[in-house]
């Protein structure tokens, strides 16, 4: 029997490009072919927007800085950009699981494929969903009221602030998602990781009117440095704690994206390679 | 170099710290033939085919698939291979062409070479009439024949063929074993992993006996029958005449007669075949012992697993069965 090699280092990167967009390609196939899918996962987001503007605006509006323009909506849909892109990461969890429950994991596995291309076709084609819904948002938050106080290229910057960061956080969600393993227990375990740092932050209120204590945690995690950038960018410096600039608070969450993407994209590829259902 | 296609050599793999799933088993497989790896749920079958299919790395031994090393080398190999599975690893959301065309792509074929080869392999295995309809609308079987046509795709030299019957009604089986000789005639060479005696008989060229991650015997239906023994007589005969029978039958063979109270049945080995019957039958008159009936009765697998095993051999109804039969809906 001869022995022909089939991979040259050459066509790698090439072949590694190729199989992240058909990986991707499929992942979108079945997020368009599962209509309920598609319907909740983009209405939650907008009920959600709606019952904090009507629920919380009234109480809270009191203890927004002037740069909120005197409108709750305007001072949430920044912070609800940040929220929905951490939010959207558990949906990178949901889909590894269900493709290691399937066995469709193992049969990639057995592919002469790229070995990134399975997660990164997943966590790509959830930023695109993402993306989708950031837009949605921005969109019904306008119909309600919302209206940016800089200008187009700040509402831009923050999509592409929140997406970054949105697709940083989708490895740490592909990482419980293959520690976890199982489709019965992955939303309980997405939801430990993301509540705590969904709503400790500084998506709803300010959070000088948390205990000294929670400020330590709120005022330096990811999240809030995030929703930070967003406002600065979509509402102005005003929007900021006293101290903080836009381009430092924007500086801050690529800082944070990086940070997380150095440290969960290997972790994740590692538990990739030795996944079996 | 070894024209072998897949080459084990002592393998070891243990999960945790205790479970020794493959306990320095060895074989070897030449190309061309359907080779049967029969054994008990948990005797390791699964655990060898995840070996070499590289998605597990064995823990000590080597496994050779097509000369490559499936440890140093994976990638030549998972380019040589295709994996059929007994969960049917196909996309629900996806058309059954739209499967076979990713997996296709997968093994590094350009979109066209993809879609023609995909309609090829469709064409093969006989599902071009519902090849553009979404999978979830599928039966069972045809589930299989489609995870069947995605491991083909990528034309591999050696097919792995987990369980592929687990769960399916006998009609979908006998296509679906119907399929699999006619790939071989192709050249292909298959591993075949099954508990169903029936189905290692009738496919596989070869067939190894594992348990508790060992070799326990190897070689073709037949060789593995003539190794349990000969054939056997069985007879009943009244209940008033079976002590008088078994002491006439005495003097036929080595082993003397045994009384399975089970079965209610007398059985007498027969070195000789049809001979020992008719002698027996004759025995039998001269003692004026009429039996109600009585058959002259070759091996099956199943003898052969319960003399290796110590075990009878589970047929239809392993785990997997009941929660295939709910995915097949």
């Amino acid at each position: 029997m001869t022995i022909t090699r089939t991979v040259s280092r050459r066509n790698l990167l090439s072949r590694t490009v190729r199989d992240i967009i058909v990986i991707t390609g499929r992942n979108l196939i079945r997020v368009l072919r599962l209509p309920q899918l598609l319907v909740f996962s983009t209405i939650q987001p907008v009920i959600f927007m709606l019952l904090f503007n009507y629920v919380f605006g009234g109480a809270i509006l009191l203890a927004l800085p002037p740069a909120a323009a005197g409108s709750y909506i305007n001072w949430l849909v920044p912070g609800l950009l940040a929220q929905f892109a951490l939010f959207s990461g558990g949906q990178t969890a949901a889909g590894l699981t269900e493709d290691l429950s399937h066995g469709v994991l193992d049969r990639f596995r057995s592919l002469p494929m790229a070995r990134s291309a399975v997660l990164a076709g997943r966590t790509l084609s959830d930023l695109i969903r993402s993306a989708f819904i950031l837009i949605l948002l921005l969109g019904v938050g306008f119909l309600i009221g919302f209206r940016p106080q800089t200008n187009l290229t700040g509402v831009l910057g923050a999509l592409a602030v929140g997406l970054v960061f949105g697709y940083a956080w989708s490895w740490v969600m592909a990482t419980v998602g293959l520690l976890v393993r199982n489709g019965e227990s992955i939303q309980a375990a997405v939801y430990l990781v993301i509540f705590p740092l969904a709503f400790a932050s500084g998506v709803f209120v300010p959070t000088e009117t948390m205990p000294d204590w929670l400020q330590m945690f709120t005022e330096h995690q990811p999240v809030t440095v995030v929703t930070n950038a967003l406002r600065g960018l979509i509402l102005g410096a005003g929007a900021l704690p006293v101290g903080q600039t836009v381009s430092g608070q924007v500086a801050l969450a690529f800082l944070w994206s990086a940070a997380i993407m150095a440290v969960f994209a290997p972790f994740a590829v590692h538990l990739y390679r030795r996944s079996v259902s | 170099m070894d024209k072998a296609i897949v080459q084990v050599e002592k393998v070891v793999k243990v999960f945790g710290h205790k479970v020794c799933a493959l306990d320095g088993i060895s074989l070897t497989i030449e190309p061309g033939i359907i080779y049967g790896l029969l054994g008990p749920n948990g005797a390791g079958k699964t655990t060898l085919i995840r070996v070499l299919a590289t998605l597990l790395p064995p823990d000590a031994g080597t496994a050779r698939v097509a000369g490559f090393d499936v440890r140093r080398e994976p990638a030549e190999v998972r380019a040589r291979i295709g994996l059929a599975g007994q969960f049917a690893a196909v996309d629900d959301f996806l058309t059954g062409r739209e499967n076979v065309e990713m997996i296709g792509r997968l093994y590094g074929l350009a979109r066209g070479v993809a879609r023609q080869r995909a309609g090829e392999v469709l064409e093969r295995i006989r599902l071009v009439e519902v090849a553009d309809r979404p999978v979830k609308t599928y039966s069972g079987g045809m589930r299989r024949r489609l995870d069947l046509a995605a491991s083909l795709v990528g034309r591999p030299q050696l097919l792995f063929l987990d369980e592929p019957t687990t769960g399916l009604d006998p009609a979908s089986r006998m296509e679906l074993w119907g399929l699999i000789k006619d790939l071989i005639a192709t050249g292909t060479t298959a591993l075949l992993t099954t508990q169903y005696l029936d189905e290692a008989d009738r496919l596989a060229d070869r067939i190894a006996v594992i348990d508790h991650g060992r070799l326990i015997s190897e070689g073709t239906g037949e060789e593995l029958k003539a190794r349990v023994g000969g054939s056997l007589v069985e007879m009943s005969v009244p209940e008033a005449d079976r002590a008088r029978a078994i002491e006439v039958l005495r003097c036929l063979s080595a082993v003397p007669p045994s009384y399975d109270a089970q079965r209610r049945k007398v059985s007498l080995p027969s070195p000789n075949g049809s001979k020992t019957l008719m002698e027996a039958l004759r025995l039998l008159a001269n003692a004026n012992i009429q039996p109600h009936d009585i058959s002259l009765h070759k091996p099956t697998l199943d003898d052969v697993f319960l003399a290796l095993t110590g075990r009878a051999a589970i047929a239809g109804d392993g785990p997997g069965t009941s929660s295939d039969v709910k995915e097949g809906g």
